[in-house]
């Protein structure tokens, strides 16, 4: 059944909050902004038709509160929501409540997002459905001070060290551990869990052999419940503490029978799982013995969907909409052509001549690139307020080329451009990484922001 | 609504063939600046056009008591498992925007002990606490915790004896924790702030009595 949306919430802010009201607006759909106290008067609250108050700045009593955005949307007559990135973009809860206050959440069917929500489940699933994981074992934490349980020791030995020891509830990169030493197991696993628990109330953890060096090179696919498609890969192996920096797509150098086994491997989860929106099978590629490895699905719009649109022309939260509306997907795999190159770089407010210190404050200005091949998606202006309760993103430069060599000039050129002030940013980081030779060849592990930033 | 990426790469294709190196821009709803310059075109954008808070007070009425939860939904505070319950916020949720405000404490109208202020001068040092005499202040603003997280125990008590790397507290800015090491050898005299207050930078957090 099809169901046309007149209004849709956006519970979200930033960046990806203009992002998809544009997209709505294209599509000549209202748009209502679920907005906390301290970004009422930010630019997606000028884009928006309208602005609902969900409440207080910090997140967990606003964009964090499932009550909140379901009244919100309630309470202006809107269709569905639109979740973002993020915040309660992968919640289940949200996605339940919508569908019992009979409004659609512009998302994967809860069932997913429960399975995909737990690490261990989703490792499960992807065994089931023929992908290859990482060698790993399920832990139960001990206690911290007495030797490590025998039977841990045995099944980490199989596995054989370094191992990472990850939270089942995790996410982001929180409560991941490297372990190298025997020893020190026992320790990490008991100490991993408590901040699981403390994070995510559960306590669960589990490890998994630890691969160096390794990119992180991920799907994008979209399903309709029945048929699911892929739109191609994206290397987002810039990363620092797990938060990835720059992405392109698609994945450069990768040898193309590894780049089709990728793409089946996901197409193949996402029927697996029934998959309906769109969605990113995270995959990590041992550099050196050249295999592969599911890690996780994002059930959600990434941050980093610009460089598949570049490259794909598809419009990702469109689909997004179209599937929630009850469409089968209006694309076929045949249909997905891929033309050159794109590059994606995320602007922070953050200083990494400070050890990266957060940068909250006013804009005083915003000066950004523009023109052919240049794609700039931002929520801030002269005067925006950067408030210290979310994320520090300002920014997503993304540059389009025939090549390459192409979209990476052109990035170099739009960061020069690049003028924010009020607040600091990590530009010029930006340019000492895309301007080294390594990263020109291509193909930089998940060590290489560490290593030059 | 406003110009999409594409709506200004067209008009630049056709700026492109002239003899112009900037384009201005205003409508009732925005502004736009274009401006040549040796690495390529720039862009600032300014949207005018001012937000609609039409519903804000029927969202606060509906979800206050005129709809009842879901079945599967969790107390409030309790919203992610992944936050720190926040301290109060509810208590505002039904006033008027501007009183709203004023509970918010928008960073920089913090209450600081008179004198701190003054005696920072020019050189508010960041990624560290400088103790300000015997005051422990946040250098970056935030949100205030007391313990490592929810239902531990807090770092200090008044009373604590603490050296100057001893941490007293976690502030939590742009969902980093950033730790606060007293500054100071002596005993925790005083704590100014309530857990999971907003702060703003250099807000003084706790006295201490050096040693």
């Amino acid at each position: 059944m099809t169901r046309g949306f007149r209004r849709v919430l956006v519970a979200n802010r930033g960046e990806i909050a203009a992002r998809v009201i544009r997209s709505c607006a294209r599509l000549g759909i209202e748009t209502v902004l679920a907005a906390s106290d301290a970004d009422l008067d930010s630019v997606p609250a000028r884009l928006a038709d309208s602005v609902a108050l969900i409440g207080a700045a910090p997140a967990s009593a606003s964009y964090l509160d499932v009550n909140a955005i379901v009244a919100a949307a309630l309470a202006t007559g809107a269709d569905a929501v639109h979740p973002g990135y993020g915040f309660l973009s992968e919640n289940a809860r949200l996605a339940r409540a919508c569908a019992a206050a009979g409004i659609t959440f512009i998302g994967p069917h809860p069932r997913t997002l429960e399975l995909t929500g737990d690490k261990l489940a989703a490792r499960e699933q992807a065994v089931a459905a023929g992908l290859p994981v990482l060698p790993g074992a399920h832990v139960d934490a001990g206690n911290p001070d007495s030797p490590p349980d025998p039977a841990i020791t045995g099944a980490v030995a199989r596995i054989g060290f370094p191992v990472l020891v990850k939270a089942a509830g995790g996410g982001g990169g929180r409560g991941l551990r490297v372990v190298r030493d025997p020893a020190q197991l026992g320790q990490a696993v008991a100490m991993a869990s408590a901040e699981a628990d403390a994070a995510f109330g559960d306590p669960r953890v589990y490890v998994e052999r630890y691969v160096s060096p390794a990119r992180h090179v991920e799907v994008q696919i979209l399903g309709d419940g029945e048929r699911v498609i892929h739109l191609g890969d994206r290397d987002c192996s810039v990363q620092r503490r797990y938060q990835k920096l720059i992405e392109e797509a698609p994945a450069p150098g990768l040898p193309k029978p590894l780049r089709g086994e990728l793409h089946r491997a996901a197409v193949a989860f996402g029927r697996h799982l029934g998959y309906q929106g769109a969605g990113t099978v995270e995959f990590l590629v041992d550099v050196a013995r050249g295999g592969f490895y599911f890690l996780e699905v994002n059930a959600r719009i990434q941050v980093e969907h610009p460089v598949t649109e570049a490259i794909t022309g598809v419009d990702l939260v469109a689909e997004q909409i179209a599937i929630a509306e009850g469409r089968p997907l209006r694309l076929r795999q045949d249909d997905v052509d891929f033309a050159g190159h794109a590059i994606e770089c995320r602007v922070n407010a953050e200083d990494p001549a400070q050890g990266f210190l957060p940068s909250p404050g006013t804009v005083t200005a915003a000066k950004f690139p523009a023109g052919a091949g240049i794609r700039v998606d931002t929520h801030v202006q002269a005067g925006s307020a950067v408030p210290p309760h979310y994320d520090s993103l300002l920014a997503k430069v993304i540059s389009h080329g025939r090549d390459r060599d192409q979209a990476l000039s052109a990035m170099l050129a739009a960061l020069a451009c690049c003028a924010v002030t009020g607040v600091a940013t990590n530009v010029a980081l930006h340019q000492a990484l895309l301007g080294t030779a390594e990263f020109r060849r291509g193909g930089v592990d998940t060590g290489y922001l560490e290593r030059h930033g | 609504v406003e110009l999409t990426n594409e709506d200004v790469a067209d008009i630049l294709a056709l700026l492109d063939s002239t003899a112009y190196d900037e384009l201005d821009l205003r409508t009732s709803r925005f502004r736009l600046t274009l401006r040549r310059t040796p690495n390529g075109w720039t862009q600032e954008t300014q949207v005018t056009t001012e937000p609609d808070m039409a519903i804000e007070a029927d969202v606060a009425g509906l979800r206050d008591g005129g709809h009842h939860p879901p079945p599967t939904e969790a107390p409030r505070g309790a919203a992610s498992a992944s936050e720190r319950a926040p301290g109060a916020g509810a208590a505002s949720l039904g006033a008027p925007r501007n009183e709203r405000a004023s509970t918010a404490k928008p960073h920089g109208q913090t209450a600081t002990p008179a004198g701190v202020g003054g005696s920072k001068g020019g050189e508010a040092p960041l990624g560290n606490t400088a103790p300000l005499g015997n005051m422990v202040t946040t250098p970056l603003p935030g949100t205030f915790y007391r313990a490592p997280r929810p239902g531990a125990a807090p770092f200090v008590e008044i009373g604590t004896v603490v050296e100057p790397d001893t941490v007293v507290a976690i502030v939590e800015t742009m969902k980093l924790m950033n730790s606060v090491p007293a500054g100071t050898r002596g005993t925790v005299a005083e704590i100014l702030v309530a857990n999971a207050e907003s702060v703003g930078q250099g807000t003084a957090l706790m006295r201490i009595k050096p040693a």
